[in-house]
């Protein structure tokens, strides 16, 4: 169980048990659920209202699967936590909130600080995505 | 030529600062190498055999003569005075010191170019027909398209960490001058039936160690829903390409696993919901980038005559010149092919020189080709014999663009950390091998192609005939191959048989040639030859 937890909302965090994907249909009132980089992220899409977490596991950095989830989930209108849990990079978080993450469980130790740092790396970004951030191309257009 | 704005320059600037910082902290120790290695993997440095390489990007391989110089001054200035173009249409340094890479991003940055994803399993730097925009038989030019691409790639947020590397390229003319099959995401841009423009999608080509030529999955795709096509396939392979192998990772093996109906199954559902996100930069945005592809200013009155009087010099345009779109000009192809030297290699000075004849005679604009040659797209014919002179006292006028001495061969075992055999020395016995111009003229167009591993980095697969160098018992031993092909009718070589020494294997190639110069019909090239009569001649004459 990763120690720092580091939220980008103001909404008190879940204190729900966290059940595999596997177990949610017999745990029909969970509002916590994990994803591993197999798991479909498509297969909450008719239970997100129930969900106040989500947890996208990343066992290892370099398996990214988990962005692609993510980005999933917020298109479809999910709205509560989406954390990103394991081998969680603070080089990477600019990416991870692009794609609609909005708090971090790193194995390794992360400071707030660190992580405001990452957010403001990029003055502005090529693609729109899930974080409402204006893609360059409407800056040029307006 | 595609001009920064302040938001493009803004994003290389932030990433300059960006691994400023990360280099400041690996030489203070605070970072190890274990965690720096991705971050500097990012910025297209490697740690090779000898030192750091820097890879850096050349968007669709187009440069302006300013540009050009300060690769130049690069390689004076970091390096050992020698830049390496490569088969992705970029340049590479082998002698790299790491403290020195921040000040070669930061002089990059100022003429807005980077080393941004020339590494790492992202997507990388998109290639394109090195003739776009002066081939007389394009339909449409590509390059406003890769510059969407460009834009689009660049820190893409869910696409950084893909199973393996993913490389696009793109083309607006029937003769594919840019492998493109041979790619994760090949483009064509073509009219349909009605004159509109539309987009071809191959996916899952590649070569490596299993070469796969890409299918068509996707037609008539409109050309402003490209980002939104490529964003589905993209997501597609992201959550289910394998991850368990790294050797069956690309994208082909995906493709070829589920096959080609599946695969666009799953693309058309994606795409589908994508399109409903409004991702697709606006129709203005693409006539603001296609505006900075217009035409140069080509003059009408240009002659189209040469004067072909001095021998040397006819030889080279016979060879090295090709016809353009406009009358009176003409495409000149630099090789970087001299007779026993290093494919792909140039000088600082030579770098510069090019730059400067751009400058002067060319509109200021040069390409890379993936044959690691250099490109002026626009020449007066009038202007030729000029550039020759200049280029020939500069050891650029090597007068074999598609002959057997204008050798593709990746850096091999004397750079290359992941190579099991050297290629340099290879390409260099075969083109003083085959040194004499007419005896190289009468082989006729003959792509020859080397790796010095399974990587496939030379694109040995794809040569008329290709070489692959392998690690046998610890001994370097080279494989050949014959009956490659990257051009429109894409095929994939065979190999002959057993393996040869280095000294070997130029013996094979000669005896495999000799075949040819024996039965060759009129007309014929080695590669129809051998579609012709096979594979059987040419072993009986190779190890007989």
């Amino acid at each position: 169980m990763a120690e720092t937890l580091i939220r980008l909302r103001d909404d008190a965090a879940s204190t729900a048990p966290v059940v595999p994907l596997a177990d949610l249909g017999a745990a029909s009132n969970a509002s916590a659920v994990r994803l591993m980089p197999g798991d479909d992220a498509r297969a909450l899409l008719p239970v997100l209202d129930q969900l106040d977490l989500i947890e996208v596991a990343f066992p290892a950095y370099t398996d990214g699967r988990g962005y692609s989830a993510a980005r999933i989930l917020r298109e479809h209108g999910y709205a509560g936590e989406l954390r990103a849990v394991g081998d969680v990079l603070v080089d990477q978080v600019s990416h991870y909130v692009r794609v609609g993450f909005d708090a971090f469980a790193p194995d390794q130790p992360m400071t707030r600080e660190a992580v405001d740092q990452a957010i403001a790396t990029w003055p502005a970004v090529y693609q729109r995505t899930v974080d409402g951030r204006p893609a360059i191309w409407a800056l040029r257009h307006g | 030529m595609y001009l920064y704005d302040t938001h493009d320059q803004a994003m290389v600037d932030a990433r300059v600062a960006e691994f400023t910082d990360q280099v400041s902290r690996r030489l203070a120790g605070t970072l190890s190498e274990e965690q720096f290695r991705p971050l500097r993997l990012k910025n297209g440095l490697y740690l090779q055999l000898h030192a750091y390489m820097l890879r850096v990007a050349i968007p669709y391989g187009t440069l302006d003569s300013r540009q050009m110089r300060m690769l130049g001054d690069i390689a004076d200035r970091y390096d050992r005075g020698y830049g390496h173009f490569t088969t992705r249409q970029n340049i590479q340094y082998n002698w790299i010191k790491l403290e020195d890479a921040p000040a070669i991003l930061a002089d990059l940055a100022s003429v807005g170019m980077h080393a941004i994803q020339t590494s790492g399993n992202c997507i990388r730097n998109t290639t394109a027909d090195h003739f776009a925009g002066a081939a007389p038989d394009e339909v449409e030019d590509p390059r406003p398209y890769a510059e969407l691409l460009r834009q689009w790639s660049t820190f893409h947020p869910e696409f950084d960490y893909l199973p393996r590397k993913f490389k696009v390229a793109i083309i607006g003319s029937e003769t594919d001058r840019a492998a493109m099959k041979l790619h994760d995401i090949g483009i064509q841009v073509y009219k349909d039936a009605g004159g509109q423009t539309a987009l071809r999608i191959h996916v899952g080509g590649g070569m490596g160690r299993t070469p796969m030529i890409a299918p068509v999955i996707r037609d008539n795709l409109p050309p402003l829903q490209m980002i939104s096509y490529l964003e589905a396939c993209l997501r597609v392979y992201n959550r289910h390409g394998r991850r368990d192998n790294k050797y069956k990772a690309r994208i082909k093996i995906l493709v070829h696993e589920i096959g080609a109906d599946e695969y666009r199954r799953q693309v058309e559902e994606e795409f589908a919901h994508i399109l409903t996100l409004g991702l697709e930069p606006p129709p203005a945005e693409f006539a603001r980038i296609k505006a900075q592809f217009a035409d140069p200013a080509f003059d009408p009155a240009a002659p189209d005559a040469i004067d072909r009087s001095d021998p040397d010099f006819a030889l080279w345009v016979d060879q090295n010149v090709h016809a353009h779109k406009a009358p009176g000009y003409a495409i000149v192809t630099i090789s970087l092919k001299p007779v026993g030297g290093i494919p792909g290699d140039a000088s600082a000075d030579q770098i510069r020189l090019m730059a400067d004849i751009a400058r002067d005679h060319g509109f200021d604009e040069l390409r890379v080709t993936h044959a690691q040659n250099i490109v002026l797209p626009h020449v007066k014919k009038a202007d030729l014999h000029a550039i020759w002179q200049r280029l020939d006292a500069a050891g650029l006028a090597t007068a074999n663009l598609d002959l057997i001495g204008d050798i593709i061969a990746c850096p091999g075992l004397d750079y290359c950390s992941l190579a099991n055999a050297r290629s340099i020395p290879v390409a260099q016995k075969i083109s003083e091998r085959f040194a004499e111009t007419g005896r190289q003229r009468d082989l006729g167009e003959l792509k020859l192609k080397i790796s010095g591993c399974i990587n496939a980095c030379g694109h040995h697969h794809a040569g008329h005939i290709g070489i692959l160098g392998v690690d046998r018992k610890g001994v370097e031993n080279y494989q050949l191959l014959l009956g490659g092909s990257e051009a429109a009718d894409t095929s994939i070589g065979t190999i002959t048989g057993p393996g040869f020494s280095e000294d070997g294997v130029v013996d094979a190639i000669e005896r495999a040639t000799n075949v040819y110069l024996d039965q060759r019909a009129q007309g014929e090239r080695f590669l129809d030859t051998y579609r012709r009569i096979g594979m059987a001649p040419f072993k009986e004459a190779i190890y007989g």
